[in-house]
């Protein structure tokens, strides 16, 4: 069943990627102002909605484990997690290729910037501690924590960095500033790869979990073991 | 005052996908003594701290006076020794029995009591790091013992005592006892609990293999139990 | 009320344990000086940078000697698993984070006391410029740094690498707080009047510690008990 699930979804994430590097690279004009190097933009914020979104399910997730105590809910967290931080390394490096053509740096301490990286810094901590901790019990529940921690930090991060002067361009969905600001045909690719980038998120999410899964059984049949 | 004094139902308790605790039911009435017997890993521990409070049970049900564990007022009435002392090396005897009785609202005057009672009253104000190995076990019983719990739940009590100690110990229970107060023990030194108990259970493998009354042949025959109820050799 | 009568006895008992040790207020203490003394190096003291980033270089001394204190917070019951023994009590996992979590702010409180004047003398900063202010923001910004600690604390003290993984953790929690009081630590420190966002950060400040005190409270509970 999940594996038919995986299946369709890379039927309609990975056609859809490859059509949209197409049209990306050779249907859409240029950026007036940046030129070319604009298309970067098409995989930037795509992969911090991905990000994003992993993250706000990694955090309903763990707080679906500490009510329910459910290992299944804590695996889902932890796989949103890493493919989250995957997601957010994109961003990441996306920004930075982008700020060395436009801005001539490669990084700048703009709040943006700093808040991407912080956040990054903030989920690996979580992984590292799910790693430090042995019982998967006390680390589900641990872990399930510090994500709840971890999300609403990050939150509050990024509105005490929002009041530093920026240099990153401002938000251009219609949705945020109401107004159109960009080609309705580049704004429209933005969701098409987002779609895009999401499923192939979904892809990962659930052959991580499925590795995890195996995992614990592998864990618990060497505790079996151990106790004969 | 019919209701049971420990009551748990179905209760299992996994660490991830292995079950430590399989299905443990068992009522015990107020002024039972019960020995938890069981091999190294068979899961008393894990079950003693269920009903302490300081573990939740992944499935099942557990009453203490008919009332949750983690509510403070049933734990006020629980008595905690587990394998270490669970003291303060910093601080003297007094401090540490303060420190305890504080949570427990414990008057000054209990304390002083305690220090006489356990032989510690001269040397109360030193640092616990200064003591013997007994001294430092009297302590833990007496701490154990300070707020005049209704149920006493002692893991491996006798392993980590001297003589005295033990023989403090087995006169503070048979004491207690005698005034209803419910006691549950865990140990590997049969012969110590077989004397107290009256009540006795058995794990194997997260299981409750037995539970019944202390009979006659357990008295004598350390190997009994385990032949008799136990499924491995 | 029960709460806080137990949170006053553990905090109590952890004050008097660690006054009589002196073992994490020794080694914050010279931590928080030596890293004075390093920055002082890295900065050009006798410029005008001084009054732009004194604020950043205390709450840096601030921020690193904190972790040595509340390593220890939770970490003190682990010899002879006084833990278990506190969790067993009727005192609720919410009165024993309370506790704990006052008792590393008032040793973190005695540190900054004591590094302040030192600051002063190091850095030839005018520090007593808007004294009461200044307490308040040390106030705001030592609870942050003592309660997101204490939790942490807790969350780590069964690992291998306890020591290094709590300052992995906390930092980067803390950003927005140490942001807020590094930003309002160098408006006080300026003379002339507070800029316009004086307001705004001291907001942001006050409402990480509402959030995140409430967060710890609901959740400790849940660590607590394995």
């Amino acid at each position: 069943m999940r594996s038919k699930i995986v299946l369709a979804l890379g039927l309609v994430g990975v056609p859809l990627l490859l059509r949209n590097l197409y049209v990306i690279l050779f249907n859409l004009p240029d950026e007036m102002e940046q030129g070319p190097v604009y298309r970067i933009f098409y995989y930037h914020l795509p992969a911090f909605f991905a990000a994003t979104l992993c993250y706000t399910t990694a955090m309903v997730c763990s707080i679906l484990y500490l009510v329910k105590k459910s290992a299944r809910y804590d695996a889902i967290a932890m796989a949103c997690t890493e493919v989250g931080l995957a997601f957010a390394a994109v961003n990441l490096i996306t920004g930075m290729f982008w700020g060395r053509i436009s801005w001539g740096i490669w990084w700048a301490w703009d709040p943006r910037l700093t808040w991407a990286l912080i956040c990054w810094l903030v989920y690996f901590g979580y992984l590292m501690l799910r790693k430090a901790i042995d019982d998967p019990t006390e680390r589900a529940k641990n872990a399930g924590v510090l994500s709840i921690f971890a999300y609403v930090s990050v939150a509050i991060t990024w509105k005490a960095i929002e009041w530093w002067r920026t240099q990153h361009p401002g938000p251009v969905l219609s949705i945020r500033t109401g107004e159109q600001r960009i080609d309705p045909a580049m704004e429209q690719m933005l969701y098409v790869n987002t779609l895009a980038l999401a499923t192939l998120a979904a892809i990962f999410v659930i052959t991580r979990l499925r590795q995890e899964e195996v995992q614990r059984e592998i864990d618990a049949l060497r505790r079996y073991a151990h106790a004969l | 005052m019919s209701e049971p004094a420990v009551a748990t139902a179905g209760v299992w308790k996994y660490f991830g996908d292995y079950p430590a605790l399989r299905d443990v039911s068992f009522a015990l009435d107020r002024g039972e003594c019960l020995a938890l017997l069981g091999r190294n890993g068979a899961g008393k521990t894990t079950l003693l701290r269920i009903l302490a409070g300081l573990s939740g049970a992944s499935k099942g049900d557990v009453k203490i006076y008919d009332g949750v564990v983690r509510a403070s007022a049933t734990r006020a009435r629980i008595g905690w020794l587990g394998h270490a002392i669970g003291l303060y090396d910093e601080l003297s005897a007094r401090e540490n029995l303060q420190a305890f009785g504080a949570l427990y609202d414990v008057s000054k005057a209990t304390i002083g009591e305690w220090l006489e009672r356990v032989n510690l009253a001269h040397v109360a104000d030193s640092p616990v790091r200064e003591y013997s190995r007994g001294m430092r076990q009297r302590l833990a019983v007496a701490r154990a013992f300070l707020h005049g719990p209704d149920l006493l739940l002692f893991d491996e009590p006798f392993t980590s005592l001297d003589d005295k100690a033990i023989a403090l110990l087995q006169s503070l229970l048979t004491g207690v006892r005698a005034k209803g107060v419910t006691i549950i023990l865990s140990t590997h030194q049969i012969r110590e609990a077989m004397e107290l108990a009256s009540r006795v259970a058995l794990i194997d493998r997260g299981k409750l293999a037995h539970f019944g009354p202390r009979t006659e042949e357990m008295l004598g025959d350390p190997g009994y139990i385990y032949r008799t109820f136990g499924t491995a050799a | 009320m029960r709460t806080l009568r137990h949170a006053a006895a553990i905090a109590w008992k952890d004050l008097r344990s660690e006054l009589r040790t002196k073992e994490s207020l020794n080694s914050s203490l010279s931590f928080s000086i030596v890293v004075l003394l390093l920055l002082a190096m890295a900065f050009d003291t006798g410029s005008e940078i001084v009054t732009d980033y004194g604020g950043g270089i205390l709450w840096l001394a601030f921020a690193f000697s904190s972790t040595l204190i509340v390593n220890r917070s939770f970490a003190r019951e682990m010899p002879n698993d006084c833990i278990d023994v506190l969790v067993a009590s009727p005192a609720s996992g919410a009165s024993l984070f309370l506790g704990k979590a006052v008792a590393a702010f008032a040793l973190q409180s005695g540190i900054q006391l004591i590094c302040l004047p030192i600051f002063g003398v190091f850095y030839n900063v005018t520090w007593w410029r808007n004294p009461w202010q200044l307490f308040g923001v040390l106030l705001l910004g030592g609870w942050a740094m003592a309660c997101i600690g204490t939790v942490f604390s807790a969350l780590t003290v069964n690992l291998r690498l306890r020591e290094l993984m709590l300052p992995m953790l906390m930092y980067p929690m803390l950003v927005p707080a140490l942001l807020a009081s590094m930003t309002l630590t160098n408006y006080l420190l300026m003379p002339g009047a507070m800029p316009p966002d004086f307001a705004q950060w001291l907001r942001l400040l006050i409402g990480f510690d509402i959030i995140f005190t409430t967060l710890a409270l609901a959740l400790v509970e849940t660590i607590l008990v394995r």
